[in-house]
């Protein structure tokens, strides 16, 4: 008889389960299990005395208040911002709308830390063009604004920021059904009422939960913080682990502290993941429907053109005013002289590109890093979705949870895991080389390759799967001729999704790099710490070309693609 | 005639839920078989089972003397290794393939040489009527254009044996039937065995060489061609199911029966059995209405005028019935009664059943004569 007996336990199932619970181990787990490990444990014994000790110890204690004013201060101005301006652009007569929306959004391709520095030339207490010219024309003793401050700090994470908040309640302002108000309108409510007591508890869940992804962006957030903040000896969590292990060169008390400024990040973040989950469980009504409507308009009167002025004015001042001084300071022959034809030029840009091997290094680096994670976190991505969303097979809910934990791991959480796993310690020496890099932005971007893999997964109908085994095709034959054609646009996102952003990204790689392997956002800080604020400058211009255009021609691209 | 497929003893379970126990069948080479049954009856599962998308917790399933599942055996062969075609009720044609490259991808998975996949495609193609749009994307097609795809896919490579999952269930009811005489047509051209899931009853009996009513909690109540299946019904659930079901309470008293409680006595055809409580199943078409002759004496209830046919809801000692005539033979007859008037009604064709074997039924699921 030609029967054949099934290999029970080790089909092709159990090998894609296998190599996806693999590398989120390898990639994820590990690192983290290891912060807690030697957060937790002293010479091979649980001791929670020494946590609270190293806690208590008046620089951790600093950090940790700090993260939290910081994290506070933002997350209430930019939800402030971001609900007022998404209201104005869904539900008023405001000019422009569609173009003010446009531009609301671009301060989400800014890289922050490139923000924070073009803040710093504006309003440094001394230097700043702001307060020079306040105190040179108008006889000012001091400085109009001092930027080194958590005003400072929190005001231009609030201008990065607001975006969050925005894109969630605005969405959630343009889906809800206009009749819920007209009711309310009908029964005699006024305007304010309405406003009052229908449309703020309708859009609350969006704002709270946009408010909390900015909370948990804000208390993990470096670039703001390490340029505005160290002057002044301000430090957060993360600017504290940088500093640390910066400077003892890795002594293993720097490590201790770390690890336990890193167990609280992580824990923060799974609470704040939580709460999330929750209000966006509880609170998704069934009122905000998945049509698209026309929402009643609110007629500004006498307010729209100074209402209008006023976001021109924001717009001007947040997003263009700091962009030009960057290219403007990228162009002078030395910092601090005057904006006259004659000091500039496009010599530093040429220099960056061209001649400066730092730069050029830089620019390799981030642009091979960035294709090289993009590639594999495609992949991998893929495979582990695919597991997740579409296999039946047992052990599929360790992968889950493993799924899970890339959301709830911030940037610098991620550097200092890596670095106790992968500093030959465990028999691999990656320290010091482009490979531990690269496998930190795996990790980091690993939840951005899920999303929009699952998503795309859970589009492909099981039976177009079972359709290709009938007709023959193993496994493996299904995946390649079916599956991946069907998921390719996700698999894209995916890429660009993790592309983009490993161009600019700061706080991983400034805890990995070293003198060979500095990307763009590392050469342009460092750069800046090292006083070639000009060099620096124009490589931020660069950056910001590269992105800004990355950026538009993926929408273009990819926008055009979903409309199909 | 040698079988085809042969399910012995097999059971599947989804945690405490029991789809199949101990179920066996099977079916004969070039059968065309359905599997009728009420949704959420397993016959799904069961083709699952069959295309080997699920395994089976106890039994054996073998295609073509092949064993292909042996759960004590440890043998349970992959889809891909069964040489089926498949029909899904969604059609699950590829979107991103071509209507040519949807039904070459079987023959390109056999390895078929290039003259030859594209001779067999294209003669598929034409066979299910399809010639000229091989280049077309699935999202160029209609449902049934798309039914037809899946179709020509599922036959290209001469399967064994062809499985339907309800493949007609999204169309329109014009399309519907015109495929259903298709796929008969199709079947007894290529001489294939086919396997056909539906609940639709018109379908099965239109197509079917066979066919086994499946009841809710996934048993086989009875196997057999339409005749049998329509004409001799086992229970009244394969009767009830097989259309509009009328169940007359009869009582035995000696040798006599009567309906509900009146003291008419049943002149026609009587049981065997010495069950006291009967039901005597007819469909609305079997019972005559007349103003007098032989018969049970009733009064009409509700008279209803339906077009083409005229309906009655007939009173005949307290228990109800419905019985139909076709308005034009009504008039010709003088057969139109108004609501109040008395009538006689003669049988054709009573099906007798005990009437404890009607309450099981009732307890899942009937129409009964009255609406």
């Amino acid at each position: 008889m030609n029967t054949v007996v099934q290999k029970s336990r080790f089909g092709v199932a159990q090998i894609i389960l296998f190599l996806s619970i693999s590398i989120l181990v390898v990639v994820v787990a590990v690192p983290v299990l290891l912060i807690l490990f030697n957060a937790f444990w002293v010479n091979g014994k649980f001791n929670l005395n020494d946590v609270i000790r190293i806690i208590s110890e008046p620089d951790t204690w600093q950090a940790l208040m700090n993260s939290l004013i910081i994290a506070a201060g933002t997350t209430v101005g930019s939800t402030i911002v971001g609900t007022f301006f998404a209201w104005l652009v869904t539900r008023t007569d405001l000019p422009y709308k569609g173009f003010m929306k446009g531009m609301f959004l671009v301060p989400f391709m800014l890289p922050s830390f490139i923000g924070a520095m073009a803040w710093k030339m504006l309003l440094s207490p001394r230097a700043g063009f702001i307060n020079k010219f306040f105190m040179t024309y108008f006889g000012l003793s001091g400085p109009v604004f001092n930027i080194y401050s958590y005003a400072g700090i929190i005001l231009v994470e609030i201008m990065y920021l607001f975006p969050f908040v925005f894109i969630q309640v605005c969405g959630a302002l343009e889906r809800m059904d206009p009749t819920l108000e007209e009711s309310a309108r009908i029964s005699g409510a006024g305007l304010f009422t309405i406003t009052r007591k229908i449309t703020i508890p309708l859009v609350l869940p969006s704002i709270l939960s946009g408010a909390l992804l900015i909370m948990l962006y804000s208390m993990a957030h470096f670039g703001t913080v390490a340029v505005l903040g160290i002057e002044n000896g301000i430090f957060n969590i993360p600017t504290l682990i940088y500093q640390r292990i910066h400077q003892s060169a890795g002594s293993f008390s720097s490590i201790r502290t770390g690890t336990v400024l890193a167990t609280i990040l992580v824990l923060t973040a799974a609470f704040i993941l939580w709460l999330q989950g929750k209000i966006l469980s509880r609170g998704h009504y069934q009122i905000i429907a998945g049509k698209s409507f026309r929402p009643m308009e609110l007629k500004l009167r006498t307010l729209r053109m100074p209402l209008f002025i006023f976001c021109i004015a924001y717009i001007g001042f947040t997003i263009v005013l700091p962009t030009v001084v960057i290219f403007l300071v990228g162009g002078l022959k030395t910092y601090g002289l005057p904006f006259t034809w004659e000091n500039l030029s496009l010599e530093n840009y040429k220099f960056i590109l061209f001649k400066y091997k730092v730069t050029r290094d830089a620019i390799w680096n981030s642009v091979t890093l960035g294709l090289s994670a993009a590639v594999i976190t495609m992949f991998a991505g893929v495979m582990i979705s695919y597991v997740i969303v579409k296999m039946k097979v047992r052990g599929k809910g360790i992968l889950e949870f493993l799924g899970m934990l890339p959301f709830s791991v911030p940037g610098s959480v991620i550097a200092l895991g890596v670095i106790l796993a992968w500093s030959g310690k465990y028999g691999v020496n990656l320290y010091n080389t482009v490979w531990i890099i690269l496998v930190a932005y795996i990790a980091r971007y690993m939840a951005f390759s899920l999303r929009a893999n699952s998503a795309a997964l859970e589009q492909v109908h099981d039976s177009l799967m079972e359709a290709a085994r009938v007709c023959g095709a193993s496994m493996w034959q299904t995946l390649k001729d079916i599956v991946l054609p069907l998921v390719r646009p996700g698999m894209l996102a995916s890429f660009f999704l993790i592309f983009l952003p490993s161009l600019r990204e700061l706080t991983v790689s400034i805890m990995l790099y070293a003198p060979t392997t500095r990307t763009i956002g590392v050469a342009i800080y460092t750069l800046n710490e090292d006083g070639e604020t000009v060099v620096s400058a124009a490589l931020a211009g660069i950056a910001l070309i590269i992105i800004v255009t990355g950026q538009l021609l993926v929408e273009r691209f990819l926008g055009k693609k979903a409309h199909r | 005639m040698e079988d085809l497929i042969r399910i012995e003893g097999v059971s599947k379970s989804y945690g405490a839920h029991r789809v199949h126990g101990n179920l066996t069948l099977s079916i004969p080479k070039g059968e065309c078989f359905t599997l009728l049954g009420p949704s959420g009856c397993g016959k799904t599962v069961l083709l699952r089972l069959i295309a080997g998308f699920e395994a089976p917790d106890a039994g054996k399933i073998s295609i073509d003397g092949v064993v292909v599942s042996d759960p004590a055996a440890g043998v349970n062969i992959s889809p891909d290794g069964r040489n089926l075609g498949m029909v899904f009720q969604d059609y699950a044609v590829w979107p991103h393939m071509t209507v040519f490259d949807n039904v070459a991808y079987p023959l390109k998975l056999a390895k078929k040489d290039r003259k030859e996949v594209s001779e067999r495609v294209m003669e598929t193609i034409a066979m299910v009527g399809m010639s000229g749009l091989e280049k077309r994307l699935p999202s160029e097609l209609s449902g049934g254009q798309q039914q037809r795809v899946a179709l020509a896919r599922a036959l290209v490579a001469k399967p064994s044996l062809l499985l339907l999952d309800e493949p007609l269930t999204n169309l329109d009811a014009n399309l519907r039937e015109e495929m259903r005489f298709e796929i008969k047509e199709l079947q007894r051209k290529l001489d294939a065995t086919v396997l056909y899931v539906t609940h639709d009853q018109e379908v099965a009996l239109a197509l079917s060489d066979r066919l086994a009513i499946m009841d809710e909690s996934g048993r086989i109540r009875q196997t057999g061609s339409p005749w049998e299946i329509f004409e001799r019904p086992v229970d009244p659930f394969v009767f009830n199911f097989m259309g509009i079901a009328n169940f007359l309470s009869v009582r035995r008293e000696g040798e006599e029966y009567f309906v509900g409680n009146g003291t008419q006595p049943m002149p026609w055809e009587k049981p065997t059995g010495d069950c006291k409580e009967w039901v005597a199943a007819f469909r609305p078409s079997d019972a005559r209405i007349a103003h007098d002759g032989a018969g049970l004496r009733g009064v009409v209830r509700r008279a209803s005028f339906l077009g083409a046919m005229m309906d009655y809801l007939v009173d005949v000692d307290g228990a109800a019935l419905r019985t139909s005539v076709e308005t034009h033979e009504a008039i010709a007859n003088g057969l139109m009664f108004n609501d109040g008037e008395n009538c006689v009604v003669d049988f054709h064709n009573l099906h007798w059943f005990e009437a404890e074997s009607l309450r099981e039924v009732m307890g899942t699921s009937v129409r009964e004569g009255k609406s």
